[in-house]
């Protein structure tokens, strides 16, 4: 999905570098923040992690592999701002050495493929993970949507700036549906990868998982034969403790934006292709073989605004129907959950970790 | 780090271009590839001339035409989309080998094949012409941020070590009998990636201590000073102030 030279007109991808830089000037005060001076050592083994990760093969079926694209498992794994700064950094480096993306692209890349990647997944994640119980289960399902959802996302959002500064004018409906329908299948593997991927980390060491720092249940001390808590530490700086409920708040608006402004335009398509086949259909028919040369002759689509909206307001709904009812559904096991995953996690911290030379 | 300190596309070599200093090398790609974008694309002529300029830079670094044209394989994605629109765009029909296909499309597929190719090929030259710390230096002078940078350094240098690693345990489940043939093996791998996030981490964590043991405090020094002269500078310019005529004529004509 490297954007090369030449695909996006150069006002646009002048615009899309701006706002890159800025977010990467945003991110950098945020890993700073996060991660204070071990910031270039960790985001830098992370962005060499990521780029490793990318070449990790996946085989689907004979023949054929995908491999992951990394934003959403960066963003759970090291968080939003150190995310996003690995990906530009990726990107970057891509340009640069590997010649894999262009570089008047590059502002684009990072846009489409660190930032909002990073952002819609993170947001999704954090909604999430704040509306359903405090389990272990609750990050797998998360993190399974947040990955799933970021990578169409990404690729609505460069379909947002394929429209405004494309060099070809291809109906912009029909690069969304392609993009995004390729990319639904793409993030459905990305979904599944991601998801084993931090479950495998949680099940180590769920210290390191960024999104799941909430998830680590306070220290019990059993004295005379009974648990009390243990003194209070003071939490070693968790910057999203801060503003935990804009997060979610934001994460949850901006599932809901997503999938109505998705569906408002993902579904413009199927409904077009009705609308097509029901205008032209029967009447005109005969005369459109007649005239036409070749079956892509005659093949725009037009208007459907009224179908469109109704997808949105279906996509919206359909995110609050989905919260609402998973919510009902974990809250109704909670109580159940919580004492295996007490025992549990108490298990992986007993864990062992091993100690390897620089 | 026991691999060499070099990437994949670097050549070695003493060519007038690999002197020059990484800054000015950055500056005239970028420049070039930002006048190519912006030439318009009926001007076919404007994009031969272009390919002669990069033929000439690449003759004066003395890089081999099939190590160029070697490299240019990636762009393949991104080719086969190009060959897509004389097919989707609509508008005027017209017919080219017997199959009817659209102007616009057909302009469309020449814009990015033409303008893709140039960048790639300009990038291409640019890597193999500079090497890794030059490169992250010359990205430096160009004031980014230095956070950036020791960043991009840092994935750089251990990003040789993490592959390895990744490779070690490949290996290490390739010798226990595993083989990824399919989804079903999803699991296994996401377990490596597991690892592999975890022994990064680690690492990245280790590192860090051994720089604070060794005086770190937030920057790095800066050992090599080399400001770039003034004719190096313009020996650089040369590129893109030539690719500008050019687009410029291509705006006029």
């Amino acid at each position: 999905m490297h954007v090369p030279d030449g695909f996006i007109d150069a006002p646009v991808s002048a615009a899309a570098g701006l706002a890159a830089a800025g977010a990467v000037a945003a991110s950098l005060r945020g890993a700073r923040r996060e991660l204070d001076d071990r910031t270039a050592p960790l985001a830098g083994l992370v962005a060499a992690f990521i780029f490793a990760v990318q070449m990790l093969n996946f085989p689907v079926a004979a023949g054929t592999s995908g491999h992951l694209l990394g934003g959403a498992l960066a963003a759970i794994l090291v968080g939003p701002w150190t995310g996003v700064l690995c990906i530009a950094v990726v990107l970057l480096m891509q340009g640069v050495l590997f010649a894999d993306g262009g570089l008047t692209a590059l502002g684009v890349n990072i846009t489409v493929m660190g930032v909002v990647t990073v952002l819609v997944a993170y947001g999704l994640f954090r909604g999430l993970v704040k509306v359903l119980p405090r389990s272990r289960r609750s990050v797998t399902v998360a993190s399974f949507v947040a990955s799933l959802v970021s990578v169409p996302a990404a690729a609505a959002a460069f379909t947002a700036l394929y429209a405004i500064g494309g060099t070809t004018d291809v109906p912009v409906t029909k690069v969304l549906t392609a993009m995004v329908g390729v990319h639904v299948l793409i993030g459905l593997g990305e979904a599944v990868i991601t998801t084993a991927t931090v479950g495998a980390v949680v099940a180590v060491r769920p210290d390191l998982v960024y999104g799941a720092r909430g998830l680590s249940a306070p220290l019990k001390l059993r004295v005379g034969g009974k648990l009390v808590d243990a003194v209070p530490v003071p939490a070693p700086a968790v910057p999203a403790a801060r503003s935990t409920r804009t997060v979610w708040i934001a994460g949850l608006a901006t599932a809901l934006v997503l999938a109505g402004f998705v569906s408002f335009y993902a579904s413009a398509s199927p409904d077009g292709l009705e609308k097509v086949a029901a205008d032209q259909g029967i009447d005109r028919r005969a005369q459109e073989h007649a005239a036409a040369d070749s079956p892509f002759a005659d093949y725009g689509v037009s208007g459907l605004t009224d179908a469109r909206l109704s997808g949105g307001l279906a996509g919206t709904l359909g995110v609050g129907a989905t919260v609402v009812a998973g919510t009902a559904v974990f809250w109704a096991v909670r109580r159940r959950r919580e004492d295996a995953r007490t025992r549990q996690d108490a298990a992986t911290r007993a864990d062992g970790r091993t100690q390897e030379n620089v | 780090m026991g691999a060499g300190h070099a990437h994949r596309l670097y050549r070695h070599g003493h060519s007038p271009v690999h002197r020059m200093p990484p800054h000015c090398k950055l500056a005239a790609v970028l420049g070039f590839v930002v006048v190519v974008v912006s030439t318009p694309r009926e001007a076919v002529w404007a994009f031969a001339a272009y390919a002669v300029l990069l033929g000439a830079v690449a003759t004066a670094a003395r890089v081999p035409p099939g190590f160029l044209l070697r490299r240019l394989v990636i762009e393949v994605p991104f080719v086969a989309f190009a060959f897509l629109m004389p097919f989707v765009v609509p508008g005027e029909q017209t017919r080219l080998l017997g199959v009817s296909v659209s102007v616009p499309g057909l302009w469309g597929a020449w814009n990015v094949l033409a303008k893709g190719t140039l960048g790639v090929a300009a990038s291409v030259l640019l890597a193999a012409t500079t090497d890794l710390r030059a490169l992250l230096l010359g990205l430096q002078r160009l004031r980014l941020p230095p956070l950036l940078v020791q960043i991009a350094s840092f994935m750089i240098r251990y990003g040789d070590v993490i592959t390895d690693e990744m490779r070690r345990m490949s290996i290490a489940r390739r010798s226990r009998g595993f083989e990824a043939r399919g989804v079903r093996h999803w699991g296994v791998l996401a377990k490596t990636a597991g690892a592999l996030f975890i022994r990064s981490y680690e690492r990245g964590e280790r590192v860090h201590l051994a720089m604070v043991s060794r005086g770190y405090a937030g920057s790095m020094p800066l050992i090599e000073e080399a400001p770039a002269s003034r004719a190096q500078w313009s020996s650089a310019a040369a590129l893109p102030l030539t690719a500008l005529a050019i687009c410029l004529l291509g705006w006029t004509l």
